[in-house]
């Protein structure tokens, strides 16, 4: 335990938390959005696709500070505090800063898995009394479990080094919002904070690379059972 | 079944604007590539909206733009079936076969899944997934999901063009089966002739949009006199006995000789017109097989060619194309009497 002190261990356990419930959080809503803009016939289609893929152009700081202007005490905040929600520098703000800005990621690989599903597949569906929602649920669902899979560790691995926004709107709060990233920041401009930085480094070096080989098994065990 | 359908709809370089009516339960849809077919199969299927028109099928309005309605394809009732079979990949074929059947009020789930797998021969592939199937399999599959809706229509669109000889030679008995089975009324498809008129009995001929026609496969395949192959007779052989070397099956009140036969009831053969000679004397000592005593039943001609009905006993005939110089020698006339020679290997199996 001399080499990881505890509070790594703290910003260790945090940095998977706060990943594992941005991805999960934001995997209904990113196929929710994949499927309007791949199967969607709207106006405001382009406006759309637009401001889900801003976060991947912007830096990750400005991302933060609009997010800390949407949240703050001119915008959103009042409301949320009468609702008994304080989301400003609590560790829920480090998943909402990696929700946003691995959103795109995820919805750009879900909706290559859509492009892939033969639409005429969707007709046989829709002829055999399938409506709408039957269809997405009990046919689209299913053939793009290895792109949201794909989809899903892209974001993990993402926010697993999400740093710019979530220092503007979580800060770097040591056990409560300092994640991986920001402890590196940390033991980088300390005197001998080298080796802690390096062994940080490691650990997450393993934790991303263990989330892409579990999810290449996965997608391997699928691609047996639906060939493409 | 009847169905009536008045559609129009532009796009930008092609338009369809058709009008036809048929009653028949086993109906025909010709015409070439870029002919309109397509479209039309995805207007009745409710994939596709008319610009105008009505489309009736039975006592059911399906759409009608005067009246504003357009049944959503989910509730149209129409079973389909495509080139490619568009199996659910992710489930196997017996999830797949079901998939239409679970989603029907049970009071309308008339058409038994055990009869149909049967009838298909599906059940050694139940459990298996729809991307290890072969190509036939795979539309025996969509024949058998597309029944068990039990819907009021079956669409076929080029149900067999996927597929090679072999294979469409397969599929045809099935699909036979089903029709005499379930009294299922179709709509098939098809660029081929052959499997017009093994499976259908009025056809309706599509052109750049237009419907052109409406008339007996028998009578399309007579107008192809002038094609590369000409017209194909096609014989059905039932029982059939094997004798010096070669097969012997009776048609009619006379015996045919095939050269190989795959031994199998109910097989159908193509027999080209063009493979057919006419003697007006009985010839002497000849290589080929079949020698057949006939009457001329009808003439007619197309494009220099003549194509010659033969009334062989039984109501059994066979048509041989000529040229016209040969039907003038031979003084053809209706019930003059001939003999029709051809080779015990001039025969092709289809299926």
């Amino acid at each position: 335990m001399e080499i990881f002190p505890s509070a790594d261990w703290q910003a260790l356990m945090l940095s998977a938390r706060v990943a594992s419930v941005a991805t999960l959080v934001a995997l209904p809503f990113g196929f929710i959005a994949a499927c309007s803009l791949h199967f969607g016939r709207f106006r405001s289609k382009p406006f759309l696709e637009g401001l889900i893929n801003l976060p991947l152009v912007l830096p990750p700081v400005v991302v933060g500070y609009l997010l800390l202007l949407l949240l703050g005490e001119n915008g959103l905040g009042p409301t949320l505090e009468q609702l008994g929600l304080s989301l400003l520098f609590t560790w829920q703000a480090a998943v909402l800063a990696a929700m946003v800005v691995g959103f795109p990621l995820l919805v750009r690989s879900i909706r290559i898995g859509l492009e892939g599903i033969d639409p005429q597949l969707l007709t046989a569906g829709s002829s055999l009394g399938a409506g709408r929602f039957d269809l997405l649920i009990n046919v689209v669902l299913p053939l793009t479990r290895r792109s949201l899979l794909a989809g899903s560790s892209l974001m993990f691995a993402r926010s697993l080094g999400e740093f710019g926004a979530t220092i503007m709107i979580a800060g770097n709060i040591p056990g409560l919002t300092r994640t991986i990233p920001l402890a590196i920041y940390d033991y980088s401009g300390m005197p001998g904070g080298e080796s802690a930085a390096l062994w940080l480094c490691l650990a997450s070096i393993l934790l991303s690379l263990s989330v892409l080989i579990i999810s290449e098994r996965l997608a391997h065990v699928q691609k047996r059972e639906i060939p493409a | 079944m009847s169905l009536y359908v008045s559609v129009e709809k532009r796009f930008d370089s092609f338009a369809i604007n058709t009008e036809f009516s048929s009653e028949s339960c086993r109906l025909g849809l010709f015409g070439p590539s870029g002919s309109g077919k397509s479209t039309l199969f995805g207007m009745l299927a409710g994939m596709q909206k008319p610009d105008r028109g009505t489309i009736q099928l039975g006592e059911r309005l399906l759409f009608s733009s005067s009246c504003k309605t357009c049944v959503p394809a989910q509730k149209r009732r129409i079973g389909l079936v495509f080139q490619q079979g568009l199996l659910f990949p992710h489930l196997n074929v017996q999830e797949n076969l079901l998939f239409g059947y679970k989603r029907l009020p049970k009071t309308e789930r008339l058409i038994d899944p055990d009869r149909v797998i049967d009838v298909l021969a599906l059940a050694p592939l139940l459990n298996r997934r729809a991307p290890q199937l072969s190509g036939g399999e795979r539309q025996r599959v969509a024949l058998g999901r597309a029944l068990l809706c039990n819907p009021q229509l079956l669409l076929l669109d080029e149900p067999l063009s996927a597929l090679d000889e072999q294979l469409k030679g397969q599929i045809i008995p099935f699909l036979k089966t089903v029709q005499d089975e379930f009294a299922m009324p179709f709509l098939l498809i098809s660029h081929s002739l052959d499997e017009l008129r093994l499976l259908t009995d009025e056809v309706l001929l599509l052109e750049k949009g237009e419907m052109i026609g409406k008339s007996h496969p028998e009578e399309i395949a007579r107008r192809s006199l002038s094609s590369m192959t000409g017209y194909i007779n096609l014989i059905e052989v039932n029982s059939a006995s094997q004798e010096n070397g070669f097969w012997s099956f009776p048609w009619g009140e006379q015996r045919l000789a095939l050269a190989d036969h795959a031994g199998k009831i109910g097989t159908t053969y193509q027999l080209s017109s063009k493979d057919i000679l006419l003697c007006r004397e009985h010839p002497q000592a000849i290589s080929a097989r079949n020698l057949l005593h006939c009457s001329v039943n009808k003439l007619f001609r197309y494009q220099g060619q003549v194509g010659v009905e033969l009334d062989c006993g039984n109501g059994k005939k066979l048509v041989s194309q000529i040229v016209e110089q040969a039907a003038d020698e031979l003084d053809l006339q209706i019930g003059s009497q001939l003999y029709a020679l051809f080779k015990a290997s001039a025969f092709r199996k289809v299926c």
